[in-house]
Parts: C-alpha cells; structure tokens; sequence
C-alpha cells in the first residue's frame, strides 16, 4: 500500500495537526492519518508543536501571531521541507505569518531577535485538499475507489481555506471546485450550491452563539435546499458549528435539519472502503449511522 | 568648473576612434566658429520660482564660444522670439540655445523664430531647465546648478551641430479608416463628404459595430436604428467610400502621406457581387447557434421550447440593415465545413452566390492617412465570480440587455429572462462592475454606464409597467447636456430605486437571484430576491488592440486602449504622424462624443489632405559605408522599415523618408556604423565631459 | 446630530500607526460598502463595517477604538477578497483591535476579549488549547456556568472531549511568549539574543 504513490514522488510532510485534531476533531485526525496511509503519504508529526494562536492571537498582539506560528514552522522544518496542515484555521494562521514576516519589515525585524525568521520562510505550508488535487491526482483517488457510496455531498469549503486568494494561493475564492472533484473523482455526487464559502462564525462559537446558530442555520438551509445528504468540510472549527449547533438551532430556533457532518477524509476513507472505526465515523453528534445503513455504506 | 571641463576635454581615445570616419569629419570642417546666443526662459514663476536665471545666463556667457546670454520672462511670447531674431543679427550670431521648457513644447517655435533670422532652423537647441529641473526640484541654489549643468551639456552639443535641410514628399489624398462602429462611419463619411476616397475596413460581416446593437439611446430615446441606419446607408451609396467589411488590416507599410496598407479579405464563401441578401439561406440552414451579435444571449422560448430565441444559422446576416447585406458562412459551426455534408444553403440560393472553395485575398491600397475607430468591448465573463457572471443565466450584461431592448432584437423588444422566457417583476442592475475596480485591473471610469443603466430601467419601466427597477450605484456620473435630467426621470416619474453600494455577491435560490447589497447612505444591508440582474460591466478595449498598435505603430496607454499624442491638446492624433484616432478605441465614451471626435479626426485627415507634399524630418541616420559589417543586426531593429540590405554592397542603407530618428539602430550596431544626424556619438561624449 | 467633524481632527498622527499596524492606506478606501454587503456579521454590529474606514478617514479614532463592530469581526476575510480598491479591511480590524488592547479601551463585546484572553492564557500555560478550562473559565468569568455543559459528556463518550491537558507544546509557546514579551519591552534598537528554545 505504502508504494502507492510512490511513482510520482516520495511525498513527505511535517505534519501539523493543530489543537482541534488532538481534541474536539480527533475524528479528523484519524481519517487523515488512515488516508494518508492508504494513498502513501508520510506524516511525521512536528516535534513538540504548539497551537498557532489562532484569532485571539491575531486579534490581540500582531507580533504573538506571527511568532507563534513561525516557531512551528521553523519546528517543521527540522522534519521536512513541507508542512502539511488539516485545519483550515491553523492553515491561515501560517500562510498569514508568512505574508507578515514577507512584507513587514517592522516584524520580520522584532522576530529575527528571538528566532531564524528566514527557515520559517522557507517551508512550503500545504492544506491536505491541495495536497490530495496537487500531488496526488484525482486519478489516483479515482483508482483507489473501492466501494460507490452513493451519497450526494455539499462541500463547505468555509472562508479560510481559499480567502483571502493572495495568501492561500488555493483554487478560485468564489466559487472553489477541488473539494467537489476529489469527492467526485471518489464516486460521490456534489452539488453546486452557493453557500460553499460564507462564514459559519468559527470564533464566535462560545462567545456569540446566538450569531453562531443565525451563520448556521442558513448554511444548512441552502444544503437542505440542495437536496443533500450530507455535507463535507475540511476545517474542524466549521465542523464543530455545523455538527454541534445543530440541537441548539433545534432548540432556539426551532428549524430541524439534521445533515450529517462529515470531514472530507472520512468520505475520501469509506470509498477506499477503509474500516470506519479507523476513520472516526460516529464521532459526531448529528448521527450519521442511519444514513450510513441506509446507503449500505460499511 | 567650465575649465576643469576643458582639460577633460579629450574623449577617450577608443570612443573617438572611429570619429574620423564619421561622416562629421568633413561636416566639421566646414562648420565655422561657433557664435551662441543663450536665452534663459523665466516661465513665469515656473523655471524663476526654483532656479536663478539670471545666474545662469552669466555663467554661461562666461563659457567659450557665447558670444551673448540672456533671460526673459516669456521666451515663446513674441518678443521674446524677437529677441531672438534681432540678436542674432546685431551678434552675428551662427548658433541659438534656449534653456526653457521641453522641446516637445516650444521646439518648433524657436526653430521657426530662428529660421526667421535667416538661421538654419537645426541650429537652435533647446536646454529643458523647467520639466527635467525646476519643476522636480525644491533646492534653489541645487536646482540653478543644475540648470547651468544642463545648458552646458547643450551647448556642447550645438557645437557639433550641423545644418539640415528638409526633404518633401507627395500626399496620396486617399484615406483608410479602420472599424465600422459609429466613430468609423463618421469618420468615413465626413472625410468622403468633402471629396477624398475613403477605405473603410471592418472586420466582423457588416458594418454597423455597437450602436447597431442598440435600442434606443440616452439622452432622447430615439431608437438606434432609427438615426443610425440612414448612415449605414449613406456609407454604402456613398462613391467615394471602398467599404471593405470582414476584412483585417495585415500590416501597414510606409509613412504620412504615403501609407502603404495590406488587408487581408477573409472568405465569407459567399460572393458579395452576386448575393441579394434575401436571407433563404439563413432560414433553412439547418445549424443553429448563438449569436455574437446578440452578444450570446439565447432567451427560451416558452411556446417552441426546441426554438429559443436569439440563435442563427452558420450561414448569417447579422442584422436587417446589414451593410453589405450579403450572407457570411461561420466556417466552425458550418455542418459542411465540419462534416463534409450538407450544402442546404447552396440548393436553396437563387441567384447562386455561395462559394465553399472560395479563400482569403490580400489586398493592397496606398494611402496618405489613417483613423483608427476599432472600439470597444465589455469585460469578458467569467471575471466576476461573486455574481456569478457566466453562470447563471439571468445574470446578463448591458449590451445584452440593448438586445432585448432592440425591435429587431431576438425578443422583438420585449423583456424576458433567459431561463425561462418569464417577464421579470424585479430586475437590479449593478453599475461599475469592473470599473472603478483595481482588483479586477480596471481602474478607470467606463463613463457611459450611469446614462445607459439610467436609460434601460427606463426603458423596462415602459415596457413592464408593473416591474420594479433597483440600481447598486456608487456615484452617478452625469455630466453631459441633458443628462442630470434624464437620470432624475428615472428616479422620480419612473420609480427606479438608487441604492447607494457595491453589491457583495449574487446567488441563485430557487428561481430568484439573491443579490447581496449595501445601502452606505443608511448604513443598511439589503437583500433584493430578483428575476434577472443587468451588469453594467467595465468597457475594455476591443480584444487585439495591443498586437494591432504594434502593426500601425502607435502607443498603447495604460488602460490599453491607444494613446493620443497629448491628452488635452492631442486628442484625436497618435505619437505617428498622419496615424488618428476616433472613438472608445481612445477611452470609452458615448455617442454624442464620440461623433463629435469622428468629425475631429475626420478633419485632421483633411487638413492633412490640403498640402500637396509634406517636408520630413531631417533627423535620420545614417550608415558609414567603410564601417559597416552587413550584419543586418540593425534592420530587426528598426521598428518603421526604414532600413534595407543593399546586396551589392552587402552593407545597409537608410530610407530616409521613412527613418524617424528614434537611434534604435545606432544602439543594434555593433561596429558604430551608424549615425544619427546631430546626434552623433562624438557629441554625445563632449556633453557628457562638459559635466563630468 | 451624533458627530461633528471638526477641521483639526480630519487625519491625526494615530491614522498613520494604524496604516503601519495593518499596512493599508486608509485613504485608500472610497465608500462603495462591498465589504458591509457581504459582510456575515453586519447585521450584529453598530455600524457597518465601511463606516468603521470612514470613522478613521474623518478622524473619529477613538469612536472608532470603542465600536463593538471591531470586536465582531470575525476576520472571514470576505470584505479583504472583494475589495476593489484592495484595502485588507480585516487586517485594519485587527490593527484597531491591538491598538484598543495596548490603550486598555473596554470592549463593548466583553464576552470576545475575555474569551481571547482566556484562550491565550491556556495557550501560554499548555502550548495546545484545553478545551475543559478554557470553556469552563469562560463561563465563569460571564457568569453563565452552564452554557454548552449538556455537550460535555457528549462529546467525552464521543472521545472528542480530554479531561487532562496534554504539555508536549508547553516549551515551545512558554518561549515564544517569552520572547515576544521581551522584544515588545526592549526598544528597536536593542539587541536580544534568542531564548534557548526549539
């Protein structure tokens, strides 16, 4: 299995899981370790990495968030040339600091006192879905296919991954389209659907919950108006509001959806007809088991 | 200063090694000791307010060889040119210097001033002290040093100045204009009215360009077709205009006055002298496709739901008015071309005038002048991603709009949306999209959009009385005679809703539009459920522009649309002589200008066409024969033909009409060859040792 | 009439720090609100997020310091990707926020900053954020102990909750915020040699 897609490159990456997949998103994290291991992708963790600041960070000191950062990435580079990052929050962070040391000279000065600035400019930070398009192909994806789950996915891209375009250098910030070719190229139906990037409210989940569930439920109403049967993301703070907030919009708001959460890994795992049990499925709290059985996916 | 520059005096040797075979040596033999006069130009307060003029006529008088310097307030006034003339009579003077503005200002006039005083007019330099010195510095007493720097340098190269004589050369009094929108056939019709020939050029099937495209127009709502057709007309009947439509121009050879222009006639595999124009071919072809004259918009068609509307045949006329009215077979989409098979359009033609075999023919015409009205285009879709501009149907542009618009239009004037056919009761329009929008790269305002956007919720109110109209506007633009009145119709007898924003993004729900706008004026977000959205996106100019002023060689702005010789002064000519241009091809504008700019162009030409010869340049280069390797290096480089591989001789010779003194050769050359006159290498060196 | 525009005020001294701060020209903004229009947030806020640039064009800085507007943002950088005139609208949000920090303005949004704070403080004790705290300290300093406390054991039979923190990145961010204390403190000229870290 490991030789799989050995014949391009050997794909290496300094792996940064970020706080989410080691706690709330450990379904994410493990279905990214099982896929990666299908399609041979070496993961090694960075060493002793700590979180990215995420927006407190940014929101409170410019400097603490560029320096949190450029420490993990300067961590990474011990391991690898390339950092590969699950949380698309996490993953802004890190281009964003880039970007910062790059173009301001009043940080990337400061921060060169208290750390090699120029070895966290020099590792190439990669979000697993570019990954997966990039250097792997959906051809690949297309080949390891083993069982047709027969399910019609939103994908959510959320904001973060792909805006703003100039520091995530990622697909067509309107209307990004790797998401849905990957799930594709995988047996799955997408949908075009226009809530694929407006904002679920990610920070605001314990601080503003009331705005939280108003983000929420929209997204969910346009998912159910696309008649789907579930909806894929690829950041674990999306998840936790889209699959967590679901009773409260039940309760507060009296709008009932119950649309399966899935991260993308977990549909890219069960079409290679991975073991669920190795891909975090049932972690979640909207249930999916139901949908599962029904579509006889195992 | 001036006596450190003399004991430097002595050029290098290896950059004077060549300066005896220069064709100079002889020159400067014959040019006599120099006696300048040097004229210091206050400018007003713009060369006195930074740099002491009076201080730099006195250290250049000190500089051997002037004979007398002074200052004055306005040298271009006429006294000021008569001090010029008179001193050069009381001094004996051989050689003038003005240290003033540009040359590309007043250079003309001093030169004729000093021609007055029996002077060689090419013996009067101009030492630009205001545009490369006091205008950009703040420094007095650094700015004066300069000044007297600059004149030095001049003074050095007047020194080798020789005197030049002018050539003249015929005017062909036939001229070329290229695009047959409404600046083009202004153009053509204005310059044939007073007797020229007139070539007009048209690249797409007829001539007629956007304003055929229209329904009715700002600011009286008269149709389009109406005014417009009696010219499209006039064009056709006119004797002394050679319309050649769906044709290009290849390549343009020559110079003003004598322009010598390839166009290539593409194959319209239809014979133009035989074809009536009955249109039997266009119905009963069986192809059908969309129409780029409808800009693409195809509106379904509820009752033949099989038969949309706004498709044609690959055999087409574009319109009804058509000039030439001949058919044109769209080769890609022709079932015979891409299949072998078919030839409908043949068995039905009565007159017989279809043509499969028939090929591209160049053609040549001399011609003394050129208008450029090539046009513009919208930005293209696929730019504005967050309204989903080329994905969703009902999201349209303008010009799309002005066909729907159109009585002859594919809806025959109706409104209806192209999903579905539905009359839409809500429409928004979204002005600025693109312009005024440096993330897209357009920076600049595409000025008819405010008038047109006006115009069409106008034109929507008459024609869906119970149908509401909302404009997302940033600013409204309308300064013209009668247009601030026209936009206050829209808002209060015809009950267009202004909202003051951009919009942020456009989704489709359902069957509505959702559009996601601002009012900043109430500091409100407001979502509007719509039918159908109208862009009024960024005018660009018309696709090729860049390639095609490479051809006629003629400057390309910012914007990439062709740059005039001077924005305010130059409106209408180009940085080549005898090279105009009319119309959005310069920036976008509207009709009633862009007649008024067709005319001017038009009388530019005319004027042009009143002499009976030019006198060129004097300032060419040359070759040094004995120097010369026959490389050719030099031919590649020049950009106006005006070099020539003498066989013979295996060295190069120079074209001298056609050499506009640009020295792009003398820098190609690699033996120093090349000279350009009083521009020669050796007095390059001496102005550079004058301050060094 | 809320505000008067006083000439003397119009483009103060603290204009240019936050132009440093968020490396935009403020100026640069002309008012179109394409980032109010599709802003997720605005119907939240006191003013739309284009009034906030206007507030600092017309010299309203301290207004603008005290908006709950900045504290809503939530740096989705939708209004940063329209923009036509490319003015990185959530980067002036952040440099607005860092300022009102570093001046001790109060936030009208008390529950945002205390959780920012709180979030940070776990960070600089664990090096990973740890949920259990960090939720619990939140709902204690707003005095809502109960909010969300139906999904803890949820979620811990889910195995997505832990009850221990983990402090493998302790070191790591125990330095960096070490160091980045250390270099605010020390003027730009000073010379500092980097902690002994990873």
């Amino acid at each position: 299995m490991e030789t799989t897609a050995g014949s391009k490159k050997a794909l290496k990456f300094a792996y940064y899981p970020g706080c989410s997949l080691h706690a709330t998103a450990v379904d994410y994290n493990e279905s990214t370790l099982a896929v990666a291991e299908a399609l041979g992708i070496d993961l090694v963790e960075v060493p002793d990495w700590s979180c990215c600041g995420s927006t407190p960070a940014h929101c409170t000191d410019e400097l603490l968030a560029a320096a949190l950062p450029a420490k993990n990435m300067i961590a990474a580079g011990t391991v690898a040339d390339e950092m590969l990052v699950c949380c698309s929050a996490c993953f802004s962070r890190l281009k964003f600091a880039q970007k910062h040391i790059e173009e301001k000279e009043n940080i990337r000065t400061k921060l060169s006192k208290i750390m090699p600035v120029e070895q966290a400019q020099s590792i190439k930070v990669r979000h697993l879905l570019d990954v997966l398009v990039q250097d792997i192909g959906v051809e690949k994806i297309a080949e390891l296919k083993q069982q047709d789950l027969g399910l019609k996915v939103a994908c959510y891209y959320g904001c973060l991954l792909t805006r703003p375009p100039k520091v995530t250098e990622l697909d067509d910030a309107e209307d990004p389209c790797f998401m849905d070719d990957l799930l594709t190229a995988a047996g799955m139906e997408t949908v075009p659907w226009p809530y694929k990037t407006e904002c679920c409210g990610a920070s605001f989940s314990l601080t503003r919950t009331e705005i939280v569930l108003r983000l929420v439920a929209d997204i969910l109403q346009m998912a159910k108006e696309a008649e789907v049967d579930c909806i894929s993301v690829a950041c674990p703070l999306c998840h936790a509001n889209l699959d967590m907030r679901q009773s409260d919009i039940k309760k507060k708001l009296g709008l009932k959806y119950d649309i399966p959460i899935f991260y993308f890994t977990q549909l890219l795992g069960m079409a290679f007809g991975l073991e669920q049990g190795k891909l975090g499925i049932g972690r979640s709290l909207v249930d999916c088991k139901e949908l599962l059985a029904a579509k006889g996916i195992k | 200063m001036s006596a450190d520059a003399k004991t430097r005096k002595k050029p290098p040797a290896d950059a004077h090694q060549h300066a005896p075979n220069d064709s100079g040596i002889t020159a400067s033999d014959r040019r006599p000791t120099p006696r300048v006069g040097v004229f210091v130009c206050h400018c007003g307060i713009n060369i006195a307010k930074t740099v002491d003029v009076k201080r730099v006529s006195e250290e250049i008088a000190k500089e051997p060889g002037v004979v007398i310097a002074e200052d004055y307030q306005y040298m271009c006034s006429v006294p000021g040119q008569q001090m010029i003339v008179d001193a050069v009579s009381q001094h004996n003077l051989n050689r003038i210097i003005v240290a003033a503005c540009s040359p590309k200002m007043h250079e003309p006039t001093f030169r004729r001033a000093v021609g007055k005083a029996g002077l060689n007019p090419y013996l009067c330099e101009i030492s630009n002290i205001r545009e490369h010195c006091s205008w950009v510095h703040e420094d007095r007493e650094q700015a004066t040093e300069k000044a007297i720097d600059i004149t030095r340098t001049i003074l050095e190269k007047i020194r080798g100045d020789d005197s030049l004589d002018t050539t003249s050369t015929p005017v062909t009094k036939r001229a070329l204009v290229i695009g047959g929108g409404i600046a083009g056939i202004q153009a053509a019709l204005d310059i044939a009215g007073s007797g020229y020939e007139v070539i007009l050029v048209e690249r797409e099937s007829s001539i007629g360009g956007h304003m055929a495209q229209l329904g009715e127009t700002f600011p009286t709502l008269d149709c389009a077709s109406c005014i417009f057709t009696p010219k499209i007309v006039e064009v056709a009947q006119n004797e002394n205009i050679k319309l050649l439509a769906y044709s290009e121009v290849e390549s343009v050879s020559g110079f003003v006055g004598q322009f010598e222009v390839k166009i290539r006639r593409k194959a319209r595999s239809v014979d133009e002298t035989v074809c009536t124009g009955c249109g039997i071919c266009t119905e009963k072809c069986p192809t059908r496709v969309a129409d780029e004259f409808n800009r693409g918009l195809v509106v379904h068609n509820p009752d033949k739901p099989r038969k949309p509307f706004g498709k044609r045949g690959a055999i087409y006329i574009p319109f009804a008015q058509a000039q030439p009215k001949v058919a044109t077979i769209d080769r890609e989409n022709c079932r015979y071309y891409q299949a072998g098979k078919c030839k409908v359009c043949e068995k039905v033609c009565g007159p017989k005038a279809i043509r499969f075999d028939q090929k591209d023919e160049i053609v040549t015409e001399k011609v003394g002048a050129i208008v450029i009205a090539t046009g513009y285009e919208t930005l293209p879709r696929g730019v504005y991603g967050e309204y989903g501009y080329g994905k969703y149907e009902n999201v349209i542009d303008g010009l799309q709009l002005e066909r729907m618009l159109s009585a002859a239009g594919p809806t025959a004037g109706d409104i209806r949306r192209p999903s579905d056919g539905k009359v839409p009761k809500e429409v928004v329009w979204i002005q600025c999209v693109g312009s005024r929008d440096e993330s897209k790269g357009i920076p600049y305002c595409s000025k008819i959009c405010c008038m047109y956007t006006a115009k069409q919720t106008r034109l929507y109110k008459h024609r869906v009385h119970d149908g509401q109209a909302y404009v997302f506007y940033m600013d409204i633009r309308a300064g013209g005679k009668r247009y601030e009145e026209f936009v206050k119709h829209a808002q209060v007898d015809e009950g267009t809703v202004y909202l003051r924003g951009r919009v942020s993004k456009i989704y489709e729900r359902g069957d509505k539009l959702i559009v996601m706008g601002m009012d900043t004026l109430s500091g409100s977000q407001i979502e509007i459920p719509a039918d159908m959205v109208v862009l009024a996106t960024a005018i660009v100019p018309q696709h090729g522009t860049e390639e095609f002023a490479r051809k006629l060689r003629v400057g390309i702005g910012e914007n990439g649309f062709i740059a005039e010789a001077h924005v305010k002064l130059k409106p209408v000519e180009t940085s080549t002589a005898g090279i105009f241009i009319a119309g959005a091809i310069q920036a976008p504008k509207d009709i009633p200008d862009t007649v008024a700019q067709a005319g001017c162009a038009a009388s530019k030409v005319l004027n042009l066409f009143s002499n009976d010869t030019l006198t060129s340049e004097p300032i060419v280069a040359s070759v040094d024969e004995e120097l010369c390797s026959g490389c050719g290096l030099c031919i590649g480089a020049c950009a106006y033909d005006a070099r020539k591989m003498d066989e013979k001789k295996h060295i190069v010779v120079v074209e001298d009409v056609l050499c506009q003194g640009c020295g792009a050769c003398r820098a190609a050359c690699p033996s120093s060859a090349c000279e350009l006159k009083n521009f020669r290498t050796e007095q390059f060196i001496n102005m550079v040792d004058a301050i060094t | 009439m809320k505000h008067v525009i006083k000439r003397e005020q119009l483009r103060p001294d603290i204009i240019q720090t936050i132009e440093e701060l968020s490396g935009q020209d403020i100026k640069s903004c002309y008012q179109c609100g394409k980032c109010s229009a599709g802003c997720p947030i605005a119907a939240d806020m006191d003013v739309p997020p284009n009034q906030v640039i206007r507030q600092l064009q017309l010299g309203f800085v301290d207004e603008a310091l005290r908006l709950k507007t900045i504290w809503l943002c939530a740096s989705c950088e939708t209004c940063t990707t329209r923009c036509p005139r490319e003015v990185d609208l959530a980067a002036v949000m952040d440099a607005l926020r860092n300022i009102a920090i570093q001046k001790g303005i109060r936030s009208p949004e008390r529950a945002v900053t205390l959780f920012n704070k709180i979030f940070l403080s776990t960070v600089k004790r664990y090096g990973r954020v740890f949920e259990m705290e960090l939720i619990g300290m939140f709902n204690t300093g707003t005095l809502n102990f109960f909010k969300d406390m139906t999904k803890a054991p949820k979620l811990f039979f889910k195995g997505r909750l832990k009850l221990f923190p983990n402090f493998t990145g302790r070191k790591m961010a125990n330095t960096v915020f070490k160091d980045v204390k250390r270099i605010k403190s020390s003027g730009p000229e000073e010379n500092s040699e980097p902690s002994k870290g990873i």
